[in-house]
């Protein structure tokens, strides 16, 4: 049997990349670093470059039907890459001020993406369990980086004993559901229970334990206890990266297992995933309110984002047309990813040698120490709340049409109170950002290129709002090729 | 040898299912020793292992057991970064108790 590598082009690529670089970083003298640092970012830019020159019309497999080349791993592996750039740009100079800035960090970041790219082109049960390794592992030894601080030590150690324990879960459910349909192929999973040659007990039995793990990685009440210490312990950069590339991931992740090869079972798993949704958007949005500090506050809001990106998938069991629930929760997802680097980003930009800038009240007066940014965080934070013309806005509103299309009017009234409730926590920003007198008046200093690049992304969440329907198209095109 | 023949895929399920069991209930109510929420991750990762070998087994295809080579070495990779970051929190906080664990909260 011929193998074809053309469309594992991006992630043998980077898979080179960042074996050169593990070697070349040891040559490389502190005062150089930078040299890694635009090494990463070349890469990067390449590896966008061979996903956009492979871009296929139809969806190709290779090595046996493991890996799978179609729209929608593109369209998330571009994501992917842009939000791991954004976050190499504006961590820079606040890794640097930790003594972090080392090759480590550059090859461990690389590696956590190749999991996610191995994640998302996944169309096996084995490629998806060593994607998601691949990425968790690394994800934890990022988090411990910063080893002379405890809070540091601390959530590496939490992260890494639920995410273990998330795995373990994920693995007992692939293991009942290769009992019960004797293959590990996601399609042939599907043509096995399609054709009725499956175990339905013992299936359903492993997809109680597939959806657990699931919602562990993605955070999900009830197994987000996790989430919140994870990102206020980690370094503020490595937040960014465990917010950002996996929620793509688990995005493609839910797609292939449950949508593609567990689509018989739908009405098992939508009901686990809609007490899943309903409980994220609630709990989520109602601690937010209590937290004072602002790592900790968008930990919160990511648990109940990830509640609305699931109302996505709940919308799925629609008859007509299911993709219109699927691309919303995709259009969600990539709608929140670049809003969260960039909420995350302003933190890295704020944040001083000595001083993490991750309290909410370091946000205080920041209209008057640069309008700029305090116009560049209202707009961020008008997103994360969904308020018209941002792009946030839409992403809510294209889950929650799709919910109301499939008839549950009391889950859409429910979204949008949770909303009404998140709204008040991410308006108290604004608010402070411009009735309150600054806190420290220190001039903000940020390097010219984090500064280009933060403004494009704030402005982005604008345009995007403002113009929504060819990223919404794009989506939908991608899934309707793909699926 | 009789004793194997009579062995059926249940007793194999049952028994992942008490291994199982047992590294869920260490994960969960273990507050003394960091060390032993490793252990109880490797139980977990072994008994989803004989799930596999068990399966693939009764159904006479080969792809299971493949499958678990890769999860002992993924274990052996897990294990690695779990201890060194034991490490680095034995150097941060002086011990390993699960109770030491608590300056993140809120």
């Amino acid at each position: 049997m011929e193998l074809n590598l053309y469309p594992v082009l991006p992630e043998t690529l980077l898979l080179c990349a960042v074996s050169l670089l593990l070697i070349a970083d040891l040559f490389v003298s502190d005062a150089n670093r930078h040299l890694s640092y635009w090494f990463t970012q070349l890469t990067l830019l390449a590896c966008a470059a061979v996903t956009l020159a492979t871009w296929q019309p139809a969806p190709i497999h290779t090595f046996s039907n493991m890996v799978v080349d179609d729209w929608m791993s593109d369209v998330l592996k571009l994501g992917s890459y842009l939000s791991v750039s954004l976050m190499l740009f504006y961590g820079r100079d606040y890794m640097r001020d930790r003594g972090l800035f080392k090759g480590e960090f550059f090859s461990l970041t690389l590696f956590s993406l190749l999991g996610v790219m191995v994640m998302i082109s996944a169309n096996h049960l084995l490629t998806l369990y060593l994607g998601l390794e691949l990425m968790s592992l690394s994800l934890y030894a990022l988090v411990a980086m910063h080893r002379d601080r405890r809070e540091c030590a601390e959530a590496a150690m939490k992260y890494f004993v639920l995410g273990a324990l998330a795995s373990g879960l994920l693995l007992y459910g692939m293991s009942m559901i290769y009992g019960a349909t004797g293959t590990l192929d996601i399609n042939g999973i599907f043509t096995a229970i399609y054709g009725g040659r499956a175990n339905m007990s013992l299936l359903v039995f492993g997809l109680v334990f597939l959806v657990s793990g699931i919602a562990f990685k993605l955070g999900a009440v009830p197994y987000h206890m996790w989430v919140p210490d994870v990102y206020d312990g980690a370094p503020t950069a490595v937040t960014v990266l465990i917010g950002t590339a996996p929620k793509l991931a688990a995005f493609a992740f839910v797609m292939r297992l449950l949508v593609t090869g567990l689509q018989p079972l739908v009405a098992d798993w939508h009901a686990m995933l809609l007490i899943l949704s309903v409980l994220s958007m609630i709990v989520g949005n109602l601690t937010a309110i209590a937290q004072t500090n602002l790592k900790r506050m968008l930990a919160y809001s990511t648990i109940a984002n990830m509640g609305f990106m699931l109302l996505g998938f709940v919308a799925g069991i629609s008859r007509q047309d299911p993709l219109i629930g699927y691309s919303a929760a995709m259009f969600y997802t990539i709608a929140y990813v670049m809003t969260t680097v960039a909420s995350f980003g302003i933190i890295m930009l704020l944040s001083r040698k000595g001083f993490e800038s991750d309290k909410i009240d370091d946000l205080k007066g920041l209209n008057q120490r640069s309008p700029w940014y305090a116009f560049l965080v209202m707009i961020i934070m008008f997103s994360l709340a969904g308020v018209p013309l941002t792009v946030g806005f839409f992403a809510k509103l294209t889950v929650i049409e799709a919910v109301i299309g499939v008839g549950y009017y009391w889950l859409a009234v429910v979204a949008v109170m949770a909303s009404l409730v998140g709204a008040y926590y991410y308006l108290r920003i604004v608010k402070l950002m411009y009735f309150d007198e600054p806190v420290d008046n220190s001039a903000i200093t940020v390097r010219g290129d984090a500064h280009f690049v933060f403004s494009v992304n704030g402005m982005a969440l604008l345009v995007l709002g403002i113009i929504p329907q060819p990223l919404l198209m794009l989506c939908y095109k991608a899934l309707h090729v793909s699926f | 040898m009789q004793i194997l023949t009579q062995l059926s895929l249940a007793h194999f399920l049952v028994l992942g299912a008490i291994l199982f069991a047992i590294s869920v209930v260490g994960l969960v109510l273990n507050r003394k020793n960091l060390i032993v929420l490793l252990m109880a991750i490797e139980l977990m990762l072994l008994s989803v292992n004989l799930n596999f070998v068990a399966f693939s087994h009764y159904l006479g295809d080969t792809a299971g057991q493949i499958f678990v080579f890769f999860i002992l070495t993924v274990a052996a990779a897990e294990s690695a970064i779990g201890l060194a970051i034991l490490v680095v929190l034995f150097r941060n906080i002086g011990g390993i108790a699960v109770e030491d664990l608590g300056e993140l909260r809120g």
